[in-house]
């Protein structure tokens, strides 16, 4: 087993957390950060080959990381400040309670 | 070398995973910030150091702190803790079900796939190196980035401090 493959489980044990958390929990802040997991994990496959593969331009695996990065900090400040404006409307974080988009 | 990869895998794993099952939130969010950290280890392990330590100043340092006020901000009370518990049994043993037979399909994915030679050296980067190409070739899509975070966390201030109906005591 190649360092590569190594590195490709452990994220893929990573993204897998991160779903089985974002399916079974069901306070939506650990939702969110399920996901938040999952984006982790295909930044480390992007590590991994940018690391280990053969790539003609030696920057390229950390922009992608980057950019990814940036991305997923604009997902979270949003994602959070939603969940706060849904407890003011309904006291409660569970998901299933926040189905109704009414005010 | 590999044996710390492991030590970096278990503590980034070990403290997700942890962080899934808890029942308390806070510590919940602690164990993730710890996780984070694990995963800026694997970049420095890695080689990428430019990009282990835009994770931790980004991470580490401002989506932990905007976790954690969203958790003492959605407190039901100050003494007892929110508990929230998985909606039913099935569902949390169909989530499980599915996070495991992912995970047995991506590992069974992933061993049989031939790779091809691999570099046995990290890439040689400096942080010159990467402005220059991001301020270059990627200069537009850097454009795009900063203005999605403009418009994302104007977007977040205006959504979280929309004012509530005020209590009649709270009048001025």
């Amino acid at each position: 087993m190649t360092p590569l493959h190594l590195c490709l489980l452990i994220s893929s044990g990573l993204f897998c957390i991160g779903l089985a958390g974002a399916l079974v929990r069901s306070n939506t802040i650990l939702v969110l950060l399920g996901i938040e997991l999952m984006l982790n994990a295909a930044n480390l496959n992007f590590i991994a080959f940018w690391r280990f593969g053969p790539s003609p331009a030696p920057v390229d695996g950390m922009i992608f990381v980057l950019f990814s990065i940036a991305v997923a900090a604009a997902e979270a400040a949003v994602g959070l400040a939603l969940i706060i404006a849904v407890y003011r409307h309904q006291k409660n974080i569970r998901l299933q309670e926040a189905n109704t988009l009414k005010g | 070398m590999t044996l710390a990869l492991i030590l970096i895998a278990v503590l980034m794993l070990g403290s997700a995973a942890t962080a899934m099952l808890l029942r308390n939130l806070i510590h919940s969010a602690l164990l993730l910030i710890l996780s984070w950290a694990g995963v800026a280890a694997f970049y420095l392990w890695a080689g990428a150091e430019f990009v282990a330590f835009a994770q931790v100043l980004v991470y580490v340092g401002a989506i932990s702190m905007v976790v954690l006020f969203a958790v003492l901000l959605t407190r039901q009370n100050r003494i007892v803790d929110v508990l929230i518990e998985p909606a039913t049994k099935a569902r949390a043993l169909a989530g499980l079900f599915v996070g495991a037979g992912m995970a047995a399909l991506l590992s069974v994915a992933v061993c049989y796939t031939k790779f091809p030679a691999l570099a046995d050296a990290a890439p040689q980067t400096s942080v010159k190196e990467i402005g220059l190409v991001l301020m270059r070739q990627h200069g537009g899509a850097l454009l795009i980035v900063g203005v999605i975070l403009t418009v994302a966390l104007l977007g977040a201030t205006i959504l979280a401090a929309t004012e509530a109906k005020r209590q009649p005591e709270d009048k001025p």
